[in-house]
């Protein structure tokens, strides 16, 4: 055991018994950044802010809500929005950081892949990564059923039934989740709870794996530069600062990264305060009724890219069901970027996308085809909208099947292999 | 040493036997929970009386949170023989109210004789063919048990075995 002396002030005394100074120092102080990058690398801690925000509101929001098909509407709509002070300021937050999180999340996953941040030892954040996705997702999905309006009913009786495409246990698997013949009461309550109490946990849990998955390869930076982080950390310490290509965490790259927060939170706030319609679907006021349908349903934006996937292919192809190939090329869509690493057979090369040509045109392809899909995956899937959610997802499949070949080519070149 | 290590992996093994088969128990007992309670599950048989029926009415019921149609046919309406439900002597059209192309509920019209669908325009006949618009396929039959003048549904009766035996 250490030897306890007599403590000369309050730090000292929590250093003798939890070692602070030495935990600061490897966890801000001490934790090195590399200077050259840009805003894009505080998505990060933006990520984390807006994840707080979503815990706090969600706090305020559990104290009145009731998982109840009889009471949760009114819980919602009546006694949040109209009778507790500042409820309806915690559902707009809640609501709105719903949203952006997901704008945020992809803008960080689009830079991880433009600066090939997910390859040659970062593999497993790019794992983490997407698995928080999954996650987010699962959330996003649980919480939009509980204010129980007819897009929540709807939304949880589409996804649910698409369990039903799995072969064999389909059908018994969908009773099994929603346990009961339909989305029911026994429904919301067990998605209530796993979107209060079992995937937060899971996702603070991957947040830490995400986080400690960082600290061994480092951060990239913008030229994708080989750093010797002890040598420049040593430069760092000793006053060379302007030479030195790294930057402490704390309180150096911080104090951008709060720079950049302040920026996003400033939009976030503009978008609670005069624009939160957009996180509240006019269906949604209106309570769930499982003998009428609404006309249209479809999902937030953050998932149209996929749903349009889903319902790209729009006829039989070979004798196979329509219904079937979309349910196919769903899965694929919603597993291939989890691969994405072990697609890039140009592994060594971490270049970023401007520096590899090929790359860079199959990046903004990749980009403006997303883009496409998500904004017909809201339109009515009639005569051309039709055809053009079916080409786009024909290019979405086709991107990801030419990946490794364009890389492994580019590999190729790089070792001077081609004319 | 040697034996002392055996002896250790042995304990070893033992332990780790024991903690993986009360985890596989463990996930039994999670899977059941989450299973549709019993309460649940015999709300998914409900018994409808046929009787008091009159010709070319048309009942609509709740199972399983979906709605069914019950059409007694009267003598003007063309009989189905692969959908046709006999029970005390009369014909019935038994389908669950969901319109086959994306789920609305469609409304039975009585000049006409037919199911239309106000979504998409969708058009089914007296026995729930479809005869127009987008429907892919007629209205389906949910399973179901003749027990005298008593349809019971949810449970797959001989005639309902037979009616889809007919159909593939």
């Amino acid at each position: 055991m250490a030897e306890i002396k007599k403590a000369t002030g309050l730090i000292d005394w929590l250093d003798q018994r939890l070692a602070v100074n030495k935990f600061i120092k490897v966890m801000m102080t001490e934790y090195w950044i590399p200077k050259n990058i840009n805003f894009l690398w505080a998505m990060g801690v933006v990520l984390m802010v807006l994840f707080m925000i979503l815990i706090v509101s969600g706090i305020f929001l559990l104290m009145y809500y009731k998982p109840d098909i009889k009471l949760a509407f009114d819980s919602v709509n009546y006694t949040i929005m109209q009778e507790v002070e500042y409820g309806w300021l915690w559902r707009h937050i809640h609501g709105v950081s719903a949203s952006v999180i997901f704008l945020v999340i992809y803008i960080h996953m689009f830079t991880g892949i433009y600066y090939g941040s997910y390859k040659k030892g970062r593999e497993i954040i790019w794992l983490t990564g997407m698995a928080l996705f999954g996650m987010f997702s699962a959330e996003a999905f649980s919480g939009y059923m509980l204010p129980w309006g007819q897009m929540s009913y709807w939304a949880a009786q589409v996804i649910t039934n698409l369990f039903g495409g799995i072969p064999f246990i389909g059908e018994s698997l969908v009773i099994w989740i929603r346990g009961d013949f339909l989305v029911a009461d026994a429904t919301l309550t067990r998605f209530f709870m796993l979107h209060v109490l079992l995937l937060p946990l899971v996702i603070l849990l991957l947040i830490a794996v995400h986080f400690y998955s960082l600290r061994i390869p480092h951060v990239n930076n913008q030229e994708a530069e080989e750093l010797d982080f002890d040598v420049e950390a040593k430069k760092y310490l000793d006053g060379k600062k302007v030479e030195s290509k790294v930057v402490p965490f704390w309180p150096v790259f911080l104090s951008k990264d709060f720079f950049v927060v302040g920026v996003a939170l400033t939009i976030f706030f503009y978008l609670v305060c005069f624009h939160f319609n957009f996180a509240m679907d006019p269906i949604n006021f209106e309570p769930a009724n499982n003998m009428k349908t609404p006309a249209h349903i479809y999902p937030e934006w953050y998932f149209l890219w996929s749903y349009e996937v889903l319902r790209g292919f729009f006829f039989d192809i070979g004798g196979i069901a329509a219904m079937d190939i979309g349910l196919a090329a769903f899965g694929f869509a919603n597993v291939i970027f989890m691969v994405f690493p072990f697609l890039d057979r140009n592994t060594d090369n971490v270049a970023p996308a401007h520096k590899r040509p090929a790359f860079f045109v199959w990046f903004w392809l990749l980009l403006i085809d997303m883009i496409v899909l998500t904004v017909y995956g809201k339109l009515p899937p009639t005569g051309a909208n039709a055809w053009v959610g079916f080409g786009a997802t024909i290019v979405f499949i086709t991107l990801f099947i030419v990946l490794p070949i364009i890389t492994k080519m580019e590999a190729k070149c790089n070792n001077g292999g081609c004319k | 040493m040697a034996v002392e290590t055996s002896r250790r992996d042995f304990i070893g093994m033992a332990f780790g036997g024991f903690a993986a088969a009360g985890g596989v128990i463990a996930l039994g007992a999670m899977k059941k929970t989450w299973d549709p309670l019993p309460s649940v599950q015999s709300a998914g048989f409900i018994t409808v009386d046929l009787s008091p029926m009159k010709e070319g009415e048309v009942q609509t019921i709740q199972w399983r949170g979906k709605p069914i149609f019950i059409l007694k046919k009267s003598a003007d309406m063309p009989k189905n023989e692969k959908r046709d439900i006999i029970a005390g002597g009369s014909s019935y059209a038994v389908m669950i109210g969901l319109c086959t192309h994306l789920g609305c509920i469609p409304t039975w019209t009585p000049t006409t004789k037919q199911f239309k669908c106000a979504c998409h325009g969708g058009e089914f006949d007296a026995s729930g063919v479809n005869t127009f618009g987008p429907p892919p396929r007629p209205m389906d039959i949910p399973p179901f048990k003749i027990d005298g003048a008593k349809l019971v549904l949810g449970e797959e009766g001989p005639e309902y075995k037979k009616l889809v035996a007919k159909k593939a």
